[in-house]
């Protein structure tokens, strides 16, 4: 039996009719057409579903279309501030090739933005724990690690403050 | 119903709740984080006819200490939430390092302590912890709310001492008693992300340099978690020294029942259990203010 439910998603509201099984990746995907966020293994090992909820990354493949209901989602639609300017992550991502297939970036890019969410001057240990949870099965794990090291210069370069205004949800 | 399909609950009153579980018992089943469940059931592991989930009932998100009672966690906060909290990482350091080293960011921003206890499985990595700070479960069912210790509360893997109609809402670990240290070591099977091949939660209490008293808990080395009672008995009222914390050691990993499989053969889980005990005790012993004595014995 389907149930109603409201979504925030990027800032949009999205009324949508779920059975209360689905999980979140695939109404973003096949309900919304958010296909940004990509589903792999769809058993919570390998993060490509990452998205954020009320400012956390989640795995969107373990999490109930139905439990979040009224919850800021923010998936990689939604990252970039407009059309025309990517979000310092993602340019990061671009300039260093960190991308190879792209299959895991989504993830990869979600996670890293939580972390520099919480952390504006990550260690590369530091750096490497926040993506933990996300696989990439090109194992292009260096150039994705100097990309999210130069986001952080390039953020605390453009946002010299203290800090808590760009902590937590976003 | 297909085994994977299922309805869903999300009660705003812990009354509403209880009134679900009354109902369905045993095909309800209590929605935590969902890190284990939803891909259990994805699997086909598991069936439910109904998930319940507790975040919407406010009181059951909180974290709070209070000097006589301790520190309460609720059955709805996650990992990470309580890992970070202020009171969490002053009164038990232990338990936010214990969660630090547990799966990935997504999984802790996730899951929670209650479901960690709830899954039943031998090698979760609060458990251990939560047995050596003495931590209590608070339970609710149709009869009204009681109280559990946490180490007798599992019975095999995946199987808890808990009626189908009852559920865990907090959990309490009681103010950290004077010099008396806490200590968590884990072995992950491969990566730093996997679950334990070992885990091992230590307390050693001081009484004038000498060891008071010792709890000693080994996890995935048997069916749930252990108490290795002749390890603790050897040490307690002694003068510690590495001979003595290295033959605990030996004890414990006699103690020990392990399995081979996929993350580790018997022997090897055999092996680092004295390791990893032996760490746990030296760390918990130095956090007691104990200065053990060195005696050319090993170490590591």
């Amino acid at each position: 039996m389907k149930k109603l439910i409201r979504l925030q998603v990027n800032g949009d509201v999205r009324d949508v009719a779920v059975e209360p099984w689905r999980r979140l990746v695939d109404v973003l995907r096949e309900d919304l057409r958010l296909t940004g966020t990509k589903k792999a293994c769809g058993d919570g090992d390998c993060g490509a579903c990452t998205v954020i909820i009320d400012g956390r990354t989640v795995l969107s493949c373990l999490t109930l279309a139905v439990a979040v209901e009224g919850a800021d989602i923010r998936t990689i639609e939604g990252v970039a501030e407009s059309r025309e300017a990517l979000h310092p992550v993602q340019a990061a991502f671009v300039e260093h090739g960190a991308i190879q297939c792209g299959y895991c970036t989504p993830g990869m890019t979600m996670s890293a933005k939580f972390l520099l969410s919480r952390n504006r001057t990550p260690t590369d240990l530091e750096i490497r724990t926040g993506i933990s949870g996300n696989l990439c099965r090109c194992t292009g794990y260096a150039q994705i690690v100097s990309a999210i090291r130069a986001a952080a210069d390039r953020m605390r370069a453009e946002q010299p403050s203290t800090g808590t205004a760009s902590e937590g949800k976003g | 119903m297909s085994p994977s399909h299922f309805d869903y609950a999300s009660p705003a009153t812990l009354p509403e709740a209880i009134a679900l579980f009354a109902e369905y018992g045993a095909r309800a089943r209590i929605l935590a984080g969902g890190t284990d469940l939803l891909a259990r059931i994805e699997r086909g592991q598991i069936a439910a006819d109904l998930l319940v989930s507790l975040q919407r009932i406010e009181a059951l998100r909180a974290i709070s200490f209070d000097s006589g009672e301790g520190l309460s966690i609720g059955a709805a906060a996650r990992l990470a939430e309580v890992a970070e909290h202020t009171d969490v990482r002053v009164h038990y350091p232990v338990l936010a390092e214990a969660i630090s080293l547990m799966a990935t960011p997504q999984i802790r921003n996730m899951g929670t302590i209650a479901g960690n206890i709830g899954n039943g499985s031998p090698c979760a990595d609060s458990v251990p912890v939560l047995i050596a700070v003495s931590a209590t479960a608070e339970i609710v069912g149709p009869g009204g709310v009681r109280r559990a210790a946490v180490g007798d509360l599992f019975r095999g893997p995946g199987l808890l001492a808990l009626d189908p109609n009852e559920f865990l809402v907090r959990v309490h670990l009681p103010p950290p008693p004077a010099n008396t240290g806490f200590a968590f070591k884990k072995l992950p099977a491969r990566t730093a992300v996997d679950v334990a091949a070992v885990n091992v939660g230590a307390m050693v209490a001081a009484d004038q340099g000498r060891c008071k008293e010792v709890r000693l808990i080994l996890g995935a080395v048997g069916p749930t978690p252990l108490r290795a009672a002749r390890s603790e008995a050897l040490l307690a009222g002694r003068v510690l020294d590495d001979t003595l914390i290295s033959e605990a050691g030996v004890l414990a990993a006699e103690d020990a029942r392990p399995i081979s499989d996929v993350r580790a053969s018997a022997a090897h889980r055999r092996a680092m259990v004295a390791v990893l005990v032996r760490r746990a005790l030296l760390a918990a012993a130095e956090q007691a203010g104990i200065r053990v004595q060195s005696n050319g014995g090993s170490s590591s």
